[in-house]
């Protein structure tokens, strides 16, 4: 139950900022200072999330199969790799890694 | 940097933007192109989903009703690691904030009718805004807009309900690697905003919290104080550009 509140809660939350951005009038959002914060808060929240579903179990930092499936996406985001490709090695490597044992 | 930022801003604020036009039929082949490639990847989403305990009604659920990837990814991150419903709810809707930003300027760029808003907000994410905002005319950007919407909405929920009835029949997900799906797809949407020192200075300052917090904080908490990296750095940058310009008031266009 407490899975669907948390699916309710994102779809309402995530469809009224769509909504909101195309309702709007287009002043009312356009300070220099809101504009670069938004811009720079999915740059912290994404480089958190990476951080956390890469090296965390539960509470425990870990480094396990999932730090060289990362690494093997960032090589192949450096080689400008399209995106199924980047994701595709990130999960090749950490089963790879798994099989050996790691 | 200041004077690109105006440009760009006057290019859009005047909605229609001046360019030459582009035959349809190429907006439209690179509309499917963005639509196809990230479409497919739902069916990454489905499988790290259904992973992490969420039934294929949930998964569904989530990319019909969601449908923005990286927040649906957040959210079942934060569940699997026992987050509180709420807070693993705030870490997603917070990553969704971006997309008012898109429908900003989408709104002026293409113009809409009051009616036809509710439904092309559902569409309003970063691959519709991509394609739109890269588009030299309306016309362009209408097309470009409505065939990457369809053809990603459509795709996105069909693969992520294929990955999710997958997964069911792969058992184990972690031993085929996909619990690094999530984290992959995160550095990927990550890579190409890290433009500047700015963006990889909130980026790193976000993973040392992060990390830092995590055995300290629970559940989704430390995800959310991470973001705080951003007003952070930014705070800092400021101070530091004042200090800059109050020491060298006469130097001005000298530096970058």
């Amino acid at each position: 139950m407490s899975v669907w509140i948390a699916i309710i809660a994102t779809a309402v939350g995530c469809y009224l900022v769509k909504l909101l951005g195309l309702l709007v009038p287009a002043n009312a959002l356009e300070r220099p200072l809101v504009q670069k914060l938004s811009a720079l808060l999915p740059v912290a929240l994404l480089a958190a999330l990476t951080a956390q579903q890469t090296f965390a179990t539960g509470q425990t930092l870990v480094l396990d199969a999932r730090g060289a499936g990362l690494a093997a996406a960032a090589l192949a985001l450096v080689l400008r790799a399209p995106f199924l490709v980047v994701v595709g090695a990130a999960v090749a490597v950490t089963a790879g890694v798994r099989a050996l044992g790691g | 940097m200041a004077d690109q930022t105006t440009s760009a801003d006057i290019r859009t604020t005047r909605g229609a933007p001046a360019g030459e036009p582009k035959p349809d039929a190429a907006v439209v082949r690179d509309a499917l192109g963005v639509g196809v490639a990230v479409g497919l990847s739902g069916f990454a989403f489905g499988v790290t989903s259904a992973g992490a305990g969420l039934t294929v009604a949930q998964t569904c659920a989530l990319s019909l009703l969601v449908f923005t990837g990286a927040s649906q990814f957040a959210l079942v991150g934060a569940l699997a690691a026992g987050g509180n419903p709420l807070t693993a709810a705030a870490g997603a809707f917070f990553l969704g904030v971006r997309n008012t930003f898109y429908g900003l300027r989408l709104s002026q760029l293409l113009a809409l009718p009051g009616l036809v808003r509710p439904f092309a907000a559902q569409g309003v994410i970063d691959e519709t805004a991509a394609v739109a905002l890269a588009q030299p005319t309306r016309r362009s950007a209408r097309i470009g807009f409505t065939v990457t919407a369809v053809t990603l909405y459509v795709l996105w929920n069909l693969t992520t309900l294929l990955g999710a009835l997958g997964a069911e029949a792969l058992g184990d997900t972690n031993a085929w690697g996909l619990d690094a799906a999530g984290p992959a797809v995160f550095l990927a949407l990550l890579a190409p905003m890290l433009r500047s020192t700015t963006e990889r200075t909130v980026a790193g300052v976000a993973v040392v919290v992060m990390l830092g917090l995590l055995p300290v904080l629970p559940g989704g908490a430390p995800v959310l104080v991470a973001a705080l990296a951003a007003p952070l750095v930014l705070f800092f940058k400021g101070r530091t550009e004042r200090r800059d310009n109050s020491d060298s008031a006469e130097g001005k266009g000298a530096a970058q």
